[in-house]
């Protein structure tokens, strides 16, 4: 069967949407300033400019390749057939956007929203590399993950791919449902996360010989805290907007999708708030910043399927696992990963599209979302492993010994970010 | 070890998609529990990568 094209949107909703991913930009500064903030004072600056550089890498490589495979919905690609059912597994649109002018309003849109989603995505593992991952590599890595990566995955959940077409081809509820990126964004961007902390090795002194595990602190709070708000605002625009792109949600269901956005944030940073409090006597303020931010990557996948009841209480289960996974990663595997991407953007994605199914009112969700974790599981993560790993043979992520020293900011630009301020030697933290 | 973790996770994906080509739509129990079957394995071999890495961490501070 072949899939039915989606249906037409108003001028409203062509102008809302429009407007929406305007704002929604303020997803990525909020990360890249929580990101800035979790690292450490001496590599602030690189770690801002990296994110910029990184914004830039992946929506380039996103428009010169990226863009093809990933195609859009009803338009050409590759598909295979087996098992008497066609697998549309890649994109085959124009090369270096031809035609975009002239393309449906909707399709426009769609690919706007696919330029601002694979930028969040490449900047989820910069966070988890930070101290030790060099501008260069952040960029290599941004480059894989927007012209290869992500756009198989795009292709997949938004433009029609097998993946959207489960419920067409299996009778599998409406398919594969991830209307503000959990998939195609988080648990992605999370599980690069996990491939560059694999690749680059943990921080100096993080683990030493014989002993627990170093804190290494993030050195501005306030960054991290205010980089939760601004992310609030670019989530709400990106969840409202991704309900009317791809579950093609009437307007009337707009205000209850930024809700439940809303809800699952509050929820997340509440329980979070109440599991620090109780394991260490007072709340993290970075483990809530943590918290806040599961609920909100949870709400991508969630916010415009579920009640406003229901969004709290993904929020909150949200809230209770992201501090105790990013405690788990730490002590008992041995993973250093300063901002918790891993937890926070790959588990807190996972969670949320498993409630996505869970709470769906169509039967057989359930098993499409289960379906489309597999595939991210058992294809997604060994591809980017697959890729990194070559990456880092003629790209080593990982900066120089002296570098890790002296710190990211004097090694790779030349002068720090805070200049008028002493900077911690790398001794005073053992 | 590592590369025999990552190497598992497809195979698991591979047994999620048996189970939508051999079952039909009316069987819903036997395809949930064969795509639950392949998400065990691709946690296995994630448990495999992951442990492997912490193998690669003991021998570097040694």
């Amino acid at each position: 069967m072949t899939p039915t094209p989606p249906p037409a949107m108003s001028d409203a909703a062509f102008v809302l949407v429009l407007a929406l991913l305007l704002v929604s930009p303020l997803a990525i500064a909020g990360l890249a300033l929580i990101n800035t903030g979790l690292g450490r004072s001496r590599s602030a600056a690189q770690s801002l400019l990296g994110s910029l550089a990184i914004v830039a890498v992946a929506a380039i490589a996103f428009a010169l390749a990226g863009a093809t495979f990933a195609g859009t919905a009803a338009g050409a690609s590759h598909a295979m057939h087996a098992g008497g059912k066609p697998w549309d597994w890649l994109g085959a649109a124009p090369l270096f956007l031809a035609g975009l002018g002239s393309a449906p309003p909707q399709a426009q849109l769609g690919l706007l929203f696919e330029f601002l989603a694979v930028t969040l995505a490449a900047l989820i593992p910069w966070g988890s590399g930070a101290d030790r991952l060099k501008l260069t590599a952040g960029c290599a890595v941004a480059a894989v993950l927007g012209a290869l990566v992500f756009p198989l995955v795009a292709h997949w959940v938004w433009a029609g791919g097998w993946l959207a077409q489960l419920g067409l081809n299996f009778s599998l509820g409406a398919g594969f449902q991830d209307p503000a990126g959990a998939a195609t964004v988080h648990v992605l961007g999370g599980m690069a996360a996990l491939v560059v902390v694999w690749l680059a090795g943990p921080r100096k002194g993080k683990f030493p010989p014989g002993g627990f595990a170093t804190a290494m602190p993030g050195h501005n709070a306030v960054y991290i805290l205010f980089g939760c708000l601004l992310a609030l605002a670019g989530w709400l625009a990106f969840n409202v907007a991704g309900a009317v792109l791809w579950l093609h949600a009437p307007l009337s269901a707009l205000p209850g999708a930024a809700v439940n956005t809303l809800l699952s944030a509050s929820g997340a940073v509440a329980a979070t708030f109440a599991v620090t409090r109780i394991r260490f006597g007072k709340p993290d303020a970075s483990l809530c910043a943590n918290g806040w931010l599961a609920g909100l990557v949870a709400s991508s996948a969630t916010a415009g399927i579920v009640t406003p009841v229901q969004g709290l209480v993904i929020g909150l289960v949200a809230g209770v696992l992201t501090p105790l996974l990013v405690e788990v990663l730490e002590l008992a595997v041995s993973v250093d990963d300063p901002s918790g991407a891993i937890a926070v953007h790959g588990a807190g994605g996972l969670w949320g599209l498993v409630a996505a199914g869970a709470l769906a009112p169509q039967a057989g969700q359930l098993l499409a979302q289960l379906v489309g974790i597999a595939a991210l599981i058992g294809i997604a993560l060994p591809l980017v492993y697959l890729l990194l790993w070559v990456v880092n043979r003629f790209v080593p992520l990982r900066v120089e010994q002296d570098g890790e020293r002296i710190g990211m900011d004097l090694h790779e630009l030349g002068g720090g970010a805070y200049p008028e301020f002493v900077i911690h030697r790398d001794d005073s933290y053992r | 070890m590592k590369f025999a973790g990552l190497l598992v996770m497809p195979a698991g994906f591979f047994l999620a998609l048996a189970a939508l080509v051999l079952f039909p739509a009316s069987s819903a129990a036997s395809r949930t529990a064969f795509v639950l079957c392949g998400l065990a394995v691709e946690a296995l071999g994630l448990v495999v990568a992951l442990r492997g890495h912490m193998e690669d961490k003991e021998t570097s501070r040694s």
